[in-house]
């Protein structure tokens, strides 16, 4: 049990030489022992429980979260006892990891399990393993590539929000009065709930009837002007929703490169004659570009979750032109109680994330390379 | 040969050096005014619509005391105006209770996080672990790619696993799950935060016979303070704003403000003011934390993505 987790001693760390009796060691060993059967047990038990082998046991899986709460003390405390000093630093690192494998691990092989089912709340009998239906029925949903495809025009509007936001950070690390101020301002949007950013943007100010920007429009001429009725113009505006509650996070991350770049060289680019732009864009963009990959790399993997704003002000609308694969799959779960189908589509989503973000994260790493 | 360049050369180039930097001003602050409305009409659009009644809307005033007079009635049907403030109403008891379920989940969660998030980044930052073929790195890229996992994948799961847990439409349930999302964010600010602290701090203490544990409470703790605080309070922006899991695990003991903020939109009308009185009552923490917590976070949002 000890090797769960070796650690090679930091000899940056002065240990004090400290003796563990082998008594002590048992003890460590037993506790963890100990723990480890209980857990198993009551896990069991439930486990025939639920498949209707025996009615003793609880009537609901709680205990067995408790179990497993008082197995990851026990791991923990053993392994002090069993290493002392040497085991302190598994002290530090165990409850996250701990409480991150239990999260994380047992949902994903749960949602493994589920996808592969006919699942459906609202169907009387039960869910039963169907094999490959619901993938084949995925690669039949044209609703669903419908929404892959909005993700890449979303993914796209990121380069968008990274140029504003640049122009933003360029802005507020000029020589301005009222910086803090237009900071503070800045960043307000990314405060809000995309819940009530919602309503209170696409729900009223872009209303068609009284809301300002619509009675804007009107004035201008535009004669009956609908933000979320046709395709473009209504994916248009949920990325422009998107981009105000997002653009904050990515000025804020510029403005921080910005403030770090060394001011000498800008100081020499003025003094040999270089315009403003001229040096923008051979000394400030360049220097600029690793705290700028990392920036819009973090803001795409936050994108590929977008769907607050979409479920709450077009649910997808217009006949999908705004449907994020999150949303899609919300309203799977929510007005149709697919559960198997929409596990499997996240699942598949999932896989296309990872696979997408593992490409970006090597183009990166290999394109940051060759420009340094 | 600006000395023998005649003088009205000179001050030619002077004005027009003057009026290139005037105009340069004009532009800069023209923008940032120009940005500082987009940012700010929204909510000041929000905020006085709260007080608006229904002919207010409809012939869209914008200005309060100018071409409209405010009326408490948007906060009246939250029970939430002046005169009802004081007096139990189903209406206010709802809202106080969403706003408290808000409170719990995002505060705990926060405190939850930055307390096993802080052991773990320290740890992470100090010692070297091995875990079968992993080493720190590979634990720390553990940790941060649960922040691509989207929430679709986890929801289905956990729906049935706290079904069985008896902890679905509870503050316990929604306080795990923002824990999860807010750790990977939390560690990646606290390994930093350690990292810029020299290890001699300790390694002093640590000579002095203090235990680990004594030199991380005592010493290195208060320094890393202002990470910890900027951690908590982003992870309490993030899970106050948590829309996703809190629609799908909670139905009505344990419903959170945005969830209210959601039911209400496709409810009504023109029912505005109540919705504006809404959506402002529940941005309000928020702003607040943006205008006097700013720097932190700031602080947050930067931690290791600029070096």
């Amino acid at each position: 049990m000890e090797t769960i987790l070796a650690l090679t001693r930091d000899d940056r760390h002065p240990v004090a030489s400290y003796h563990i009796s082998a008594g002590r060691r048992q003890a460590g060993r037993g506790l963890i022992l100990l723990a480890s059967l209980g857990f198993a047990a009551i896990f069991l038990l439930q486990f025939l429980r639920a498949i209707g082998e025996t009615d003793i046991g609880f009537a609901n899986w709680r205990p067995v979260l408790y179990a497993y709460v008082i197995w990851s003390i026990a791991l923990i405390a053993g392994q002090v006892m069993i290493r002392g000093e040497r085991g302190q630093p598994a002290v530090f690192l165990l409850p996250a990891l701990l409480f991150t494998i239990a999260m994380v691990i047992f949902p994903t092989f749960f949602g493994l399990y589920i996808a592969f089912t006919d699942w459906n709340l609202s169907s009387l009998t039960g869910r039963h393993f169907n094999g490959l239906d619901n993938l084949r029925a995925l690669f039949a949903d044209s609703y669903f590539w419908n929404a892959i495809v909005n993700m890449a025009y979303y993914v796209l509007a990121v380069l968008v929000q990274y140029a504003i936001a640049f122009a933003l950070a360029l802005l507020l690390n000029a020589e301005i009065r009222g910086r803090k101020f237009f900071r503070v301002v800045f960043l307000m949007p990314f405060m809000l709930s995309p819940v009530a950013v919602s309503w209170m943007i696409g729900k009223s100010i872009l209303e068609y009837r009284f809301g300002p920007v619509a009675s804007f429009a009107r004035e201008l001429g535009w004669d009956i002007p609908a933000f979320f009725a046709s395709p473009w113009i209504a994916r248009a505006s949920i990325m422009a929703m998107d981009a105000w509650v997002s653009i904050p996070f990515i000025m804020i991350l510029l403005l921080a490169g910005l403030q770090a770049l060394p001011g000498e060289v800008l100081e020499a680019a003025k003094v040999d004659g270089a315009t403003g732009w001229q040096s923008f864009w051979k000394i400030t963009f360049p220097l600029m570009l690793p705290v700028s990959l990392t920036a819009v790399v973090l803001r795409i993997i936050f994108e590929l979750k977008l769907a607050d704003i979409v479920i709450n002000v077009t649910a997808g609308g217009p006949g999908g032109a705004t449907d994020t694969v999150s949303s899609f799959i919300y309203r799977e779960y929510r007005d149709r109680s697919n559960v198997g189908y929409g596990t499997m589509l996240a699942e598949f989503y999932l896989v296309i994330i990872i696979i997408f973000v593992s490409l970006l994260l090597t183009l990166a790493s290999r394109w940051m390379r060759r420009v340094t | 040969m600006t000395a023998v360049a005649p003088v009205a050369a000179r001050r030619k180039d002077d004005a027009a050096r003057r009026a290139r930097y005037v105009s340069g001003r004009v532009v800069i602050y023209g923008a940032l005014i120009f940005w500082a409305f987009i940012s700010l009409f929204p909510i000041y659009w929000t905020v006085t619509t709260s007080f608006k009644v229904a002919v207010d809307v409809t012939q869209g005033h914008l200005i309060p005391w100018i071409d409209y007079t405010p009326s408490w009635k948007g906060w009246r049907s939250l029970g939430l105006s002046p005169d009802t403030i004081f007096q139990t109403s189903t209406v206010r008891d709802e809202f106080m209770q969403r706003f408290e379920n808000s409170v719990l989940a995002s505060v705990g969660a926060s405190l939850v996080a930055v307390i096993i998030g802080s052991l773990a980044g320290y740890g992470l930052s100090r010692f070297e672990y091995k875990f079968g073929p992993w080493r720190n790195k590979d634990i720390s890229f553990f940790f941060l790619s649960q922040l691509i996992l989207p929430p679709v994948v986890l929801a289905m799961p956990f729906l049935a696993l706290y079904k069985e847990l008896a902890l679905l439409d509870s503050i316990v349930g929604l306080l795990l799950i923002y824990t999860l999302t807010v750790l990977p964010i939390v560690i990646w600010i606290m390994r930093d935060q350690f990292g810029s602290i020299p290890r001699e701090l300790e390694e002093a203490a640590l000579i002095d016979g203090c235990s680990i544990w004594t030199a991380f409470l005592r010493i290195v703790l208060p320094v890393a303070l202002p990470g910890m605080v900027a951690a908590f309070i982003l992870s309490v922006v993030l899970c106050w704003n948590e829309y996703f899991f809190a629609a799908l695990l909670t139905s009505s003991d344990a419903k959170t403000l945005p969830v209210m903020v959601a039911s209400q939109t496709g409810s009504q009308g023109i029912n505005w003011w109540s919705m504006a009185a809404l959506s402002t009552a529940a941005i309000a923490p928020l702003a607040i934390i943006g205008i006097f917590l700013e720097r932190y976070i700031v602080k947050g949002l930067t931690a290791g993505s600029v070096k």
